[in-house]
């Protein structure tokens, strides 16, 4: 393997052109000159460089993190591509990295596929790029294979990507929601509903100013953390599409478990609060891109809670609410107001009521 | 959050709990034979269930949830309608977002979009007026729905639409009127109400003049009432001490709000361009005289049932569907024989289960559709 030296490296393409057009898609110079361009200036990193059909990792890479390896995927097709707090890039890998930080695992190699419609501006292709690079380094993770395809205009809008992750899951670190028990605490990393909000107006169309941007970041140092002072944790998930709510649903269901929480401890922004009071939506459904619930033993709440408050992502921690009882799947809320509602699964996409 | 959190301070709200238990000791209700309020209007319903107020309030007051849900009592063929206006290549059609999950016989407006129909949500005719000027080759129709709520907002973009001289603008009108219906509601033979909360923002435009009826022939009290929690307790608080003292009026709980002439600029508007319609089908409730509203004839260029032919046909409600009943109030949701079984907000049977203000769907949501079976 060492007889391939740094001298065999080919030069890189680079694009004359300002547009995508189906010729970059079509597997040949310009293709090569794109991806060269776009991707690999960006990406850099030896086990991409190669460009082969597959990244070619040694397992002991693997082996020296871990006793299981974690996988997993997602597609990102954000509109708009950039809003406040991110880009669809930064959403791509902050989203792959935390669906494997929250199974406990540290997240190693990402690869990047790209649908790109044609007549995209390929400066916003390496705006992407550097915001994807920028995020794999702050995660420290590197991507290391990838894809692109140019499909007709209105075939996609404009960028769809699609990031899968891999990373290995330390020996001991068992997260489950069945694991979760009645008295256990449940915690959040900070304000919740940003991501959802900042979309919504970023939109334009509700001609709401504010200045809410999206907490889109990299979870895996905080649940590093989290899980080095409390190994006992029970369970991660980061709180994305659907929001707490239908986290906490999922838990409820997996663990049969019920779980009150206290509205009054939901930490959650003035201008979120006021956004969603003027639409009728409601924050615990919004969507988040770094934030997510812990659920702890009893005994290790306060301690959980100091851990994740001297991280830059946690230093408004809460504990939201308790599991209170085995045997019942639900989530139950207590008003602000004092009574006691349900907290049920959303049917659909949260829709704005007329009056 | 100033000007919403003074309304929800659960200090206050203690305090009017123990003085509106008080007050029903005094009038000798119990959970047997409670004193029944209908909160005639969908955003009350909504309220009631989000901060958990029915847990708070006596079991001897009964709270009956009115047919205040614009969406709920929208019948089945005016949605037929609606997904064939939609479905006419050179139209976009524009909406609210809650009524794309309403049932129609065959199709919502959520289906036929996704079988190709342009259909865009808005959250205001302007942005349907403001689609009109960017498209002009396209015929852009906006789905007019709501009580006197939302009638202005469509009649000023009307409005506005002619000073412009746009033509590709047009409403395919659904507003209703809430006086006829609290009149069929109180001459229903099966029902029976002691009091009711008043619609807050319907009476920001009519004011408090046009329920006088209620007091004076039916001798009911009748509070308008504000959204905010301390707002409903107020009024329930309001409605009771009329009762205790053998008083039928008609007040006003939501003054900051609720002028008692109303909005003059908003009825002008509404008064230009709209005129009552001889009835109009609800669903559940049937046909009631004068409650609906339609385009006068010098705006007719603006009307989409006029622009395009609508099948407008009248499709009965569902058999097993008892949305009627519990609209009246007659039955709570969960009695329904089809509650939380083949009805749930996933797939609704009855518009009462669609949106969030509709009775049924707010039960299932808030209370847990098991838990309001238990409790019966």
């Amino acid at each position: 393997m060492n007889d391939i030296t740094p001298s065999t490296r080919r030069r890189r393409g680079v694009l004359s052109v300002n547009t995508v057009t189906l010729a970059h898609g079509g597997g040949g110079k310009a293709m090569k000159d794109l991806i060269d361009d776009v991707f690999v200036s960006a990406f850099d990193n030896p086990l991409l460089a190669p460009l082969d059909d597959q990244a070619r990792i040694a397992l002991g890479e693997f082996l020296g993190h871990g006793d299981r390896l974690a996988f997993t995927t997602d597609s990102y097709v954000v509109d708009p591509l950039f809003f406040p707090g991110g880009d669809i890039g930064r959403l791509a890998v902050c989203g792959t990295v935390n669906d494997l930080a929250v199974g406990g695992a540290t997240p190693l190699y990402l690869s990047c596929a790209a649908i790109i419609e044609e007549g995209c501006p390929v400066e916003l292709l390496r705006r992407v790029a550097r915001s994807m690079a920028d995020a794999a380094r702050e995660a420290g993770v590197k991507i290391v294979t990838g894809d692109t395809k140019v499909v007709h205009r209105n075939a996609c809008d404009k960028l769809f990507l699609t990031t899968s992750g891999v990373g290995t899951i330390r020996r001991g670190t068992e997260l489950d929601a069945r694991l979760v028990r009645a008295g256990d605490a449940v915690l959040v990393n900070g304000m919740l509903g940003d991501h959802g909000a900042a979309i919504l107006a970023a939109r334009g169309d509700l001609a709401l100013d504010g200045d809410i941007a999206s907490d889109c970041a990299p979870l895996n140092g905080l649940t590093r953390a989290l899980l080095e002072t409390c190994p006992a944790t029970r369970f991660m998930r980061d709180a994305t599409r659907g929001g707490v709510a239908t986290l906490l649903n999922e838990v409820a269901q997996a663990g049969a478990v019920e779980i009150l929480i206290d509205e009054e401890a939901l930490p959650i922004r003035e201008e979120v609060r006021g956004m969603c009071e003027i639409l009728g939506l409601d924050p615990l459904y919004l969507a988040n891109e770094g934030k997510f619930v812990a659920i702890v033993p009893q005994e290790d709440a306060e301690s959980a809670l100091a851990t994740m408050r001297a991280h830059p992502l946690g230093r408004q921690a809460r504990m939201i609410g308790r599991v209170s009882r085995q045997c019942e799947s639900r989530v139950l809320m207590r008003t602000l107001f004092g009574g006691t509602r349900i907290v049920d699964m959303l049917v659909g996409d949260q829709l704005p009521r007329i009056c | 959050m100033k000007y919403v959190d003074e309304f929800r301070d659960p200090q206050a709200a203690r305090g009017l709990i123990r003085e509106i238990d008080g007050l029903v000791a005094t009038l000798g209700a119990t959970a047997a034979h409670p004193i029944r309020l209908m909160e005639v209007c969908g955003g009350h319903t909504h309220s009631i269930f989000r901060y958990g107020i029915e847990g708070l309030l006596p079991k001897a007051v009964e709270m009956v949830h009115g047919p205040g849900c614009p969406v709920c009592v929208l019948p089945m063929g005016r949605i037929d309608d609606a997904v064939a206006i939609a479905e006419r290549p050179q139209v976009i059609f524009t909406t609210f977002g809650d009524a794309l999950r309403v049932p129609g016989s065959k199709k919502r407006l959520m289906q036929a979009k996704a079988d190709g129909a342009d259909i865009r949500i808005v959250y205001s005719p302007m942005d349907a007026l403001a689609l009109a000027r960017t498209h002009r080759e396209r015929d852009v129709v906006f789905f007019g729905l709501g009580f006197e709520t939302t009638m202005p907002s469509t009649a000023l973009t009307v409005l506005q639409a002619e000073r412009e001289g746009i033509t590709n603008f047009s409403v395919f009108c659904n507003h209703i009127t809430i006086v006829p219906t609290i009149k069929a509601i109180l001459d229903s033979p099966d029902l029976h109400i002691d009091g009711f909360l008043g619609p807050g923002h319907v009476s920001m435009v009519i004011g408090t003049k046009p329920y006088e009826f209620v007091a004076r022939h039916y001798r009911r009290p009748l509070v308008v009432a504000g959204f905010e929690p301390l707002d409903i307790l107020q009024s329930v608080w309001m409605v009771l001490r009329q009762l205790i003292e053998g008083r039928a009026e008609i007040e006003n709980q939501y003054a900051r709000i609720v002028p008692k002439a109303g909005n003059d600029a908003a009825l002008r508007a509404v008064a230009r361009v709209y005129e009552l319609r001889e009835f109009f089908e609800w669903r559940g409730l049937g046909s009631i005289d004068h409650s609906g509203i339609r385009f006068r004839a010098g705006y007719a260029r603006f009307d989409a049932e006029m622009r395009f032919a609508v099948p407008s046909i009248r499709i009965a409600d569902p058999k097993s569907c008892q949305c009627g009943e519990v609209l009246k109030g007659v039955l709570k949701p969960w009695q329904c024989k089809v509650f939380g079984t083949s009805c749930t907000p996933e797939t609704p049977v009855g518009a009462l289960m669609v949106s969030s203000e509709g009775a049924c769907a707010a039960y299932y949501r808030y209370a847990g559709a098991r838990r309001a079976k238990d409790a019966a």
